[in-house]
């Protein structure tokens, strides 16, 4: 009975994770490098619903389904933007040039976000509380607890898993993407608008992020502006796990981190190496298949 | 070497401002440096208002040696590395015979060999890592240490929660927890009683469902959770989802209101320790709670309920004042040798007697949260 309840409890926090890394790989995908900033567009995002949540409330009754989707929407047509214009201002003037470049300012961006929601004009470093979007259910069948935030997290991550697969693989602009992703001159020369596919790329990745962060908010409310640091990490690691740029592969790849990581860290006494263990298991897991689970090997002439 | 000649214009200008100030000789300056700002400040704050109000009284019934007590504040910003600056600026330039604080263990350790080394006697209000006395003589403080805290819960959880069977969950991350859980242990072990589980989480993690998923699979009367209050808010919360429904409790770390606000309904029923509570009647904490809340507002005007922090950083302030009094000098060897002997002295967190490693030997109480507030459960004594 204890294992089934692990699950499910690995279940939830890897469905949160598997959302964070599709934003990752999305990225990656198209552009070829590692965005950051993402974690912090989650938090953002995370901080946007705490905003919203109390205006939203006066319109829509407090504490339902409903209200809480508009809220996620609005947040993540927040987040949207500010991802594009991040994409503008910060990425864009160093399209040509090297990768490493780009990199590192990635994680400038990143840092630039944290500490300047640490002071005490924007949103403090204090821990806030945050609040209830949907009353709470927990459904107790046996001797398990299955909430129902533990259902709305995977539901929420499925459906954005086969939309996102239906606007890559699909629709003009996803063929666009992968074109950009395939051989961006090339793309050009044939009349794709290499900026507006890019930019909507970021959009699209940081709407999942500002998703993946209000749920995670839901599902421990306390937010503060590094607390997207952690959970980027893992998703980051879960996006290399199932193989970058791989949609299917970034999903895989959180279930199955969020499942190491709670199975680890419910056994008395090695509880502590919860991360240590979850990550020597995902290094194993990589010796053996470089390019992730799912992955494509690419033999590169040179 | 280059700033060798800089050096030497600070000493002088150090010695000119000492120089300047001699027609302020009626005065007694005393340091203190607390965390104003920075990720700590309401510890700071609270501990600093005590400190003020304890100055103002005592000016006010005409200071000690028939001089008024000035008080000099410095900001450390709850940083690193600043209290060490700030108390050295206190002593070296300003020329305090004693100094006041800090709260956060870490940052009182940084200041205590400076204090050592100047023979300049320093009181820590609330700092109860049993290291920060250990630096040497000159270093007292008016609180509990851990060992006792962790004590008193272990006599608490076996005798008023009746618990046989009891889960420690730490945080590995922090000192604090870790030194909190060891005695915690050892004294519930010696009561009679079990430690069905020991889990681990890292401070500052946000899912604890794996570890609580265990805690609860081997079925424990209660958890002990030497904490933060936002993991512990986030612990207790988590804790309700998987059905756990024994009392949780903590330390000291759990005394602040975010711990409400975080955790809500979730937290409601469960206990910590911590040094004082208005409620607990003794005449002086009274009139101590009447004063405070006549001094100090709230953000929107209502009278201001001192806290522990509060409570303590009054009596550090308080006991300096009747050290220097009983020692008839403001030197720094015979104030600490009055300090080293001070026995019952009655201040707002109760009675207050200075054991032989210079920390206070005094009850602790427990709180249990009730209707969004602090209640009063009992008071034990060491």
């Amino acid at each position: 009975m204890d294992w089934l309840q692990q699950l499910i409890n690995g279940l939830a926090l890897g469905s949160i994770y598997a959302l964070i890394a599709l934003g990752y790989t999305m990225v990656y995908g198209v552009l070829r490098f590692i965005n950051f900033a993402h974690s912090d567009v989650l938090m953002l995002g995370a901080f946007a619903a705490f905003f919203l949540a109390p205006v939203v409330g006066t319109i829509f009754p407090a504490q339902s389904y409903l209200g809480a989707a508009v809220i996620v929407i609005i947040a993540a047509a927040i987040c949207a933007a500010i991802g594009m214009l991040i994409e503008l201002l910060a990425y864009r003037p160093l399209r040509n040039r090297p990768k490493l470049t780009v990199l590192i300012t990635a994680i400038g961006v990143s840092l630039f976000i944290e500490y300047t929601c640490q002071h005490k004009a924007v949103f403090g470093a204090r821990t806030r509380p945050f609040p209830k979007l949907i009353p709470d259910h927990n459904f107790h069948i046996g001797g398990i607890v299955i909430g129902n935030h533990d259902i709305v997290v995977p539901v929420v991550t499925a459906l954005l898993l086969a939309l996102l697969w239906l606007i890559v693989q699909r629709t003009k602009i996803g063929m666009a993407m992968r074109a950009v992703s395939f051989n961006p001159q090339a793309a050009a020369l044939m009349g794709v608008n290499i900026n507006r596919i890019i930019s909507f790329t970021f959009g699209l990745g940081s709407a999942l992020a500002a998703v993946a962060g209000i749920l995670y908010a839901m599902k421990s409310p306390g937010i503060e502006p590094l607390m997207g640091i952690q959970p980027g990490l893992r998703a980051f690691i879960a996006a290399v796990l199932g193989g970058i740029g791989n949609l299917p592969g970034a999903a895989l790849g959180g279930l199955l981190l969020g499942l190491l990581e709670t199975i680890a860290g419910g056994i008395p006494g090695i509880s502590n190496y919860r991360d240590g263990i979850a990550f020597a298991i995902l290094i194993l897991i990589l010796l053996f298949r470089p390019a992730g689970l799912l992955g494509e090997v690419k033999t590169e002439k040179v | 070497m280059r700033w060798l000649p800089l050096l030497a214009i600070a000493a002088l200008l150090g010695t000119l401002g000492t120089g300047c100030s001699k027609k302020s000789s009626d005065v007694i300056k005393v340091g203190e440096f607390a965390s104003l700002s920075g990720k700590e400040a309401t510890f700071g704050n609270s501990s600093h208002e005590g400190t003020v109000l304890a100055v103002e009284e005592i000016n006010a019934a005409g200071g000690v040696l028939g001089k008024k007590i000035e008080l000099l504040t410095e900001d450390n910003l709850s940083k690193a590395g600043e209290s060490g600056t700030v108390v050295s600026k206190l002593i070296d330039r300003d020329g305090v015979v004693a100094i006041l604080g800090e709260v956060a263990s870490s940052r009182s350790l940084e200041a205590a060999p400076i204090c050592q080394r100047s023979k300049i006697p320093m009181i820590s209000p609330s700092s109860t890592n049993p290291k920060v006395t250990e630096t040497g003589d000159y270093i007292f403080r008016v609180c509990f240490i851990d060992p006792f805290q962790g004590t008193v819960m272990a006599n608490f959880a076996s005798k008023t929660l009746k618990a046989k069977k009891v889960a420690v969950f730490t945080d590995v991350k922090s000192d604090y927890s870790k030194g909190l859980a060891k005695y915690f242990k050892e004294g519930f072990i010696k009561s009679g009683g079990e430690i069905s589980v020991e889990l681990d989480f890292n401070g500052g993690d946000k899912d604890f469902k794996a570890q609580l998923t265990a805690i609860k699979a081997a079925s424990p009367d209660a958890v002990f959770l030497p904490g933060y209050y936002t993991d512990a808010a986030l612990i207790c919360i988590q804790a309700k989802q998987l059905g756990l429904n024994v009392p949780l409790f903590g330390g000291d770390g759990w005394e602040s209101e975010d711990l409400v606000k975080i955790g809500k309904e979730a937290v409601e029923g469960n206990f910590f320790s911590t040094h004082y509570h208005p409620d607990v009647s003794s005449a002086k904490s009274k009139q101590f709670v009447e004063a405070y809340r006549k001094r100090f507002k709230n953000q929107d005007g209502t009278p201001k309920s001192p806290d522990a922090m509060a409570a303590l950083g009054y009596d550090s302030a308080m006991i300096l004042a009747e050290a220097m009094k009983r020692a008839a000098t403001t030197d720094g060897a015979k104030v600490r040798d009055v300090l080293a002997a001070m026995k019952d002295f009655e201040g707002a967190t109760g009675k207050t007697t200075i054991n032989e490693k210079r920390d206070a030997t005094k009850p602790a109480v427990i709180l249990q949260v009730k209707d969004g507030a602090f209640k009063y459960v009992e008071t034990i004594s060491p």
